[in-house]
């Protein structure tokens, strides 16, 4: 039907159109910058936005969170050493856990025996102790079984007293730590991410730029130290080093920039030989011009989705030399040693553990949620 | 192809060289001496033992010696552990370490390939996406969190493995599947990139056209394909793996070479420290040697021509 129409179009409808030199080159939709394709781009992504928040909140969290109750980090007081997580209000929803109560199972050959072994576990507090028999045994070995769940807050005459992450061994508040412990972490992750940055780029754009005898030596240089494996310098430098903070930001910058050198240089030597760049050259545009209007907005993109994820490598870094005992040194806090702390209690205070834990893979998945996101925004084929 | 094994060989002496050299005078500015209980002892019995350990000549002489002992596969004395060489101590721990790294590196890749072929044939599908959220979150959960979860659930709660230590294969099966999740995801996530790439060239078209079964297709001609470049992964793979025995060694109780390493640590034994460390580069570099020289074996395009 429409086939019809079109070709019974009256011919008085047809009328020549004026032609403007100024109307016809008028590019009728807005102009994006590739910046604003990749902000958009990146903006629709769900997951990523929602790691964005993720990490946000967590930041906030690290400054905040220690000044939310009135436990300092290091206010150690052995009477209140091991307390388990308690939380006002969330301490009524049994499953949660959060009700500051230890329990366990214990089993003896009879309801008396496990009932005593349970007391025996629990300071002997025994007007504190709730024994649930799970099963009453028939007096063979270990057959009978009860269940001690321990009101600990109360056997210690802290009722108003609240741990919301628990307090570790030395009763120190786990929730003003694993703050202190993840602002650490991050303040170590960003300024080796910053260096990485600077350095990185800065080496791998002169040699490329400047290529010649310049690249060659600088080339040979990064070439041997790439020979070297990172694990191995790390290692070497924290030794020599005073554990701290700035001795884990210098051993994971001496090695951490060699990545982003090779793949700025990689890049700068792609683009230098393209034709915009001779035509910006013929011009007689100066090399700092060139620089900063040609090579730089052309790379950002790669710089910036490395960056993002040299991030998530030296908070994994950092808890891993904390953790084998050459990061933060006590009684500073990190989220590694942190986490190296609770697996020493594993086993009868697994909150310990489970709080860092968390709060590392969380940071750790959301940091590489948004490298991916940002990976995609930046590439041009993926723009709509 | 012989000149190029030869100048990769050559490069890798020099950075062993230079590692060895920037460990030697490292544990030199380092305090600490083998003297235990340093004021108790006569100025003659700590002569003896600095004479012991050559701890009396000049460094210059010393570092000689040290890089002497180092052709020969000397590695040195351990100042504790009883005075053990550290190629022994070395030695005597490099088996459980290599076991869990074989083991961990096989489940890893063929769990993660599996992963990966699943996910870039149903694409799209619930399948993928989970496979995707798996290859995430064990790419980015440090190996050690992973392996708490794991002894904590399944060694302490359930009681199915034991908790540490070391001996039955079933004393493997934690800390192994700790270990394989990094590679495992890697894996899936690398295989699912070149399978979906794969499957959309030109000769795929042309096998589906002459009429090659779906199978195949995915098998034969795809996931062959797909997987050359997988090898160059599994480098960064294994070094990863290197990385993660430390701590889940440490975690697990293992006596490996992650293990000795931490330990040596603690208690300042300088010579253990650095054989461990020049080990663990050894390692590093010849499995990356390895892998070049494979890629060039495996796939004619890369061309290893020596020189340039």
């Amino acid at each position: 039907m429409d086939k019809n129409n079109l070709n019974n179009i009256p011919k008085d409808l047809f009328v020549p159109l004026v032609r403007k030199e100024d109307t016809s080159e008028k590019i009728s939709t807005p102009s994006r910058t590739f910046f604003q394709d990749a902000k958009r781009t990146l903006f629709k992504n769900k997951p990523a936005v929602f790691s964005m928040i993720l990490i946000l909140l967590i930041i906030i969290m690290s400054i905040a969170g220690p000044w939310m109750n009135d436990f300092g980090s290091d206010d150690q007081d052995l009477k209140r050493a091991k307390m388990p997580p308690r939380v006002p209000v969330l301490e009524n929803v049994s499953w949660l856990g959060l009700n500051g109560t230890l329990s366990g199972t214990f089993q003896g050959k009879d309801v008396q025996q496990a009932t005593a072994k349970a007391n025996a576990r629990f300071d002997n507090k025994e007007e504190f102790i709730d024994i649930e028999v799970i099963n009453k045994g028939d007096g063979t070995r270990n057959s009978a079984e009860v269940k001690a769940t321990y009101r600990i807050y109360e056997a210690k005459d802290m009722k108003d007293t609240y741990f919301w992450f628990g307090s570790d061994a030395l009763g120190r508040d786990q929730w003003t730590r694993l703050w202190e412990g993840t602002r650490v972490s991050l303040i170590i992750a960003f300024v080796a991410a910053v260096l990485d940055l600077v350095i990185g780029v800065s080496y791998g754009g002169i040699s490329a730029f400047y290529g010649g005898r310049v690249d060659n030596v600088m080339q040979r240089i990064a070439e041997i130290l790439v020979g070297i494996p990172n694990l191995v310098i790390i290692l070497l430098m924290m030794l020599v080093l005073q554990p701290g903070i700035i001795s884990i930001v210098i051993a994971l910058s001496i090695t951490g920039w060699i990545g982003m050198s090779r793949i700025v240089r990689g890049e700068v030597l792609k683009l230098k030989n393209q034709e915009f760049v001779l035509a910006s050259r013929t011009l007689g545009t100066s090399n700092g011009t060139i620089i900063r209007k040609h090579l730089v907005p052309n790379i950002s993109g790669i710089i910036i989705i490395n960056t993002m994820f040299s991030v998530p490598g030296a908070i994994f870094f950092e808890a891993f030399l904390s953790f084998i005992g050459l990061g933060i040194v006590p009684p500073d806090a990190s989220l590694g040693s942190l986490i190296d702390l609770g697996f020493d209690n594993l086993r009868l205070y697994p909150y310990m553990l489970v709080f860092p834990a968390i709060v590392i893979s969380v940071l750790m998945i959301a940091f590489n949620i948004v490298g991916d996101g940002l990976r995609d925004a930046f590439d041009p084929k993926m723009h709509k | 192809m012989t000149r190029y094994l030869l100048r990769r060989v050559w490069y890798m002496l020099i950075t062993l060289f230079i590692i060895a050299t920037f460990s030697f005078f490292l544990m030199k500015i380092l305090p600490g001496s083998p003297l235990n209980a340093e004021d108790k002892l006569s100025e003659e019995q700590k002569e003896i033992i600095l004479e012991k350990y050559g701890l009396n000549d000049p460094i210059p002489v010393q570092y000689a010696k040290y890089l002497g002992g180092l052709v020969k596969g000397d590695l040195g004395v351990s100042f504790k552990f009883d005075n053990t060489p550290v190629t022994a101590i070395l030695f005597d721990r490099i088996g459980p370490s290599a076991l869990l790294g074989f083991q961990a590196l096989v489940v890893g890749s063929i769990l993660g390939i599996f992963l990966g072929l699943m996910a870039s044939i149903f694409r799209n599908s619930p399948i993928d996406f989970s496979s995707t959220i798996i290859a995430v979150i064990g790419t980015s959960i440090p190996s050690f969190v992973f392996a708490g979860l794991l002894q904590y659930v399944f060694a302490v709660k359930l009681g199915w493995f034991p908790v540490a230590l070391w001996g039955e294969f079933e004393h493997t099966i934690l800390p192994t599947i700790a270990l394989a999740i990094h590679p495992m995801a890697t894996a899936a996530r690398f295989t699912r990139t070149e399978m979906v790439e794969v499957l959309h060239s030109n000769y795929i078209i042309t096998a589906r056209a002459k009429g090659v079964s779906e199978s195949g297709i995915i098998l034969k001609h795809g996931l062959r394909n797909a997987l050359i470049p997988l090898i160059t992964v599994l480098g960064p793979m294994a070094v990863g793996l290197m990385t993660g025995s430390m701590v889940i060694e440490q975690i697990f109780a293992i006596p490996g070479i992650g293990e000795q390493f931490v330990t040596s640590v603690m208690v300042n034994d300088y010579p253990t420290i650095m054989g461990t460390t020049l080990l663990f580069a050894f390692g590093f570099i010849v499995i990356i040697l390895i892998i070049d020289l494979l890629y060039g074996l495996i796939d004619p395009r890369i061309r290893l021509a020596g020189g340039k």
